[in-house]
């Protein structure tokens, strides 16, 4: 197809890309070195028949005038990037200093917002992700040894959890397993203890939260790796059960290898997924314990007083560091297999 | 997997069978359990006293007389106004359904026709622009909104959604234009087509599965985005999705809850029918890009 022609096909949706998805990611990029104005005060002094005070106000005016002369804010540099809600590089240096133990400096620095979300996203990816492979994996190969004719209701019943929206999936779970829902009075009586519930205890939001996670996924690798074991050849396997090989060898050393490339591809898809984990938080109402980097942003983005462009900004682009980090080993096999090919 | 040599013990068909009847408990039963919950009162559904109430409808019977109720779906959508955000949602999808196929189908085709190396890197920096984080990009998109003055209208969203959703559906149509074969436009462009006659009067005809497929992820996408509409639509404008999130927030009513439970049914029943429609399509637009490499 010659230059221009390409040209012309491509414009509108390369226009809507450059203009919707790259444009916004340097306009985030601009955004995290400006902050927020701090507002203007003035002394005002009251004078009543038993004396004068002086009181420090906000002048309204000063600051919505320096507010719309400027609507971005002060330039901040990277002064935002390194605050107490985002790298907390002082804080940090500071627990370095006064803590005494190891434990106790880890345990100070994972309670700064940022460091917290890191940690419970990447808690996410790393339970998540497996699980998902492993239950998607399994529930293919089951349902590949149903009669063909019941497969489809199956396979319905299979990816529900996968195309409702993350908040629907979550609240629904989330009725269940709520103290006055089926599965949570459920769990009070069978473990005994009428205050036992979701919100308790952090380490049960988590674990809701993953499960949700691991239920929400798995259809996705359930359905990928049910295509790639349709185009599993039949030749080898049958020549290993003929040479007395067991199931599981057979799974091992013909269907695996087999379906690898595509176990990658999932593994890779639901790694940036889960990455971006935010919806099932406010559908949990996990907030309290469970915070997620795109959480974080969000929080930042329905402040009541003010919206904090910059402190979001500044979140955002280390979540596109983030992603980039997770995308990289791709990118860089991806320009080798091109240089090769060329 | 059938095979002819294969002789599967009868330990091992239990196995399998009570692991899939159990899974697709799992995977069912919530939203069953929630489809029948939405025709209780509250105090059935979630009950303080006993969760059998659920299924007998105990309060359900004090309070209305019957064993089922709708009166969460009347109210949701009269004064919850459930009505206003289902139609914005048909409004929101069937332009970003139709914009993004009509954007989509043209660039894929482009991408699958080209032999240059640009358009290699065009697809790697689509697959990119797939991996941002939307609640990134909104962060990015607010402050010039606000002041273009194009914030909360159901345009801005619209053009959007479609932006976002365009790198999945390029690759997507991308992999569907790879198996239809190249001679097929070569020869109406030798007979004298423009290339745009052969994609439309040739190619087009041929491409309605991959159509149909890629047309179903953007209408599932923006149906159940959450991210984009909560955070750049007002509160007249909000979508299903945001609309249930607003119930859940206010407490003045105790009819709250039940309004964002008959909302979940309400906004999820339309979507499941839709794929048990479509499932074929749906699987092969997921597998699309896996399998075939």
């Amino acid at each position: 197809m010659p230059n221009k022609t390409f040209f012309w096909f491509f414009l509108p949706t390369g226009l809507a890309m450059i203009l919707f998805i790259g444009l916004p990611i340097i306009s985030t990029g601009i955004q995290s070195f400006y902050a927020q104005h701090d507002q203007v005060v003035k002394e005002v002094k009251k004078c009543d028949p038993f004396g004068c005070t002086v009181s420090i106000v906000v002048d309204q005016e000063k600051t919505s005038k320096i507010r719309e002369e400027k609507p971005l804010g002060k330039f901040n540099g990277f002064g935002t990037y390194v605050d107490r809600n985002h790298l907390a590089i002082e804080e940090i240096g500071n627990f370095w200093n006064e803590t005494n133990s190891f434990g106790e400096f880890v345990d100070q620095v994972t309670n700064l917002p940022f460091y917290k979300a890191l940690i419970f996203t990447l808690t996410y990816c790393l339970f998540v992700t497996p699980n998902v492979l492993l239950l998607g994996f399994i529930i293919a190969l089951s349902l590949n040894a149903v009669t063909r004719r019941i497969r489809g209701p199956l396979i319905f019943g299979t990816i529900l959890p996968m195309i409702v929206t993350p908040l629907v999936g979550s609240l629904v779970l989330f009725w269940m397993i709520d103290a006055e829902g089926i599965i949570g009075a459920n769990l009070q009586m069978l473990m005994d203890d009428p205050y036992l519930s979701l919100k308790s205890s952090k380490t049960l939001t988590w674990i809701t939260i993953i499960i949700y996670g691991i239920w929400h996924h798995s259809p996705f690798a359930f359905v990928v790796f049910y295509a790639a074991l349709q185009t599993v050849p039949q030749e080898p396997v049958e020549a290993a059960i003929i040479d007395g090989a067991s199931r599981w060898q057979r799974v091992r050393h013909i269907v695996l290898p087999h379906i690898y490339p595509v176990v990658t591809f999932v593994a890779l898809i639901s790694l940036m997924d889960n990455f971006r984990v935010f919806e099932p938080i406010i559908g949990f109402s996990a907030e309290g314990s469970a915070q997620s980097l795109s959480w974080l942003i969000y929080d930042n983005l329905v402040n009541e007083e003010v919206i904090l462009f910059g402190s979001a900004a500044a979140t955002s682009m280390m979540t596109i560091v983030g992603i980039a980090i997770l995308l990289a080993p791709v990118l860089i096999r991806t320009w080798k297999e091109f240089r090769t090919a060329r | 997997m059938e095979y002819g040599l294969d002789k599967r013990s009868n330990a091992l068909k239990i196995f399998n069978t009570t692991f899939i009847i159990v899974w697709l408990l799992v995977a069912c039963f919530p939203f069953i359990w929630t489809f029948w919950g939405s025709f209780k009162v509250r105090a059935d559904f979630f009950s303080r006293a006993d969760w059998w109430y659920a299924i007998t409808a105990f309060n359900t019977l004090l309070e209305t007389g019957g064993k089922f109720t709708t009166d969460a779906y009347s109210q949701a959508w009269t004064e919850g106004e459930f009505w206003k955000a289902s139609r914005n949602t048909v409004i929101v999808t069937f332009f970003v359904v139709t914009i993004s196929l009509f954007l989509g189908t043209l660039g894929a085709y482009a991408l699958s026709r080209s032999t240059r190396n640009y358009a290699f890197w065009i697809l790697i920096a689509a697959l990119i622009f797939r991996a941002m984080p939307h609640i990134t990009l909104v962060s990015g998109y607010l402050f010039p909104f606000f002041q273009l003055q194009i914030w909360g209208i159901l345009p801005t969203t619209i053009v959007v959604l479609v932006a976002i959703n365009q790198p999945f559906t390029l690759w997507l149509l991308y992999s569907f234009f790879k198996t239809v074969p190249k001679e097929l436009d070569e020869s109406a462009l030798i007979d004298g087509c423009s290339y745009f006659q052969a994609f439309r009067h040739i190619i087009m005809p041929v491409m309605w599965p991959g159509v149909i497929t890629a047309g179903l992820f953007s209408l599932m996408l923006a149906y159940n985005d959450f991210t984009v509409t909560a955070l750049l639509l007002n509160q007249e404008n909000h979508t299903m999705v945001p609309k249930i999130q607003s119930y859940l927030g206010t407490n003045q009513h105790e009819g709250n809850l039940m309004w964002a439970v008959s909302a979940v049914v309400s906004a999820t029943a339309p979507l499941f029918m839709l794929v048990m429609f479509f499932q074929r399509q749906v699987i092969s637009g997921l597998t699309a890009g896996a399998v075939k490499g």
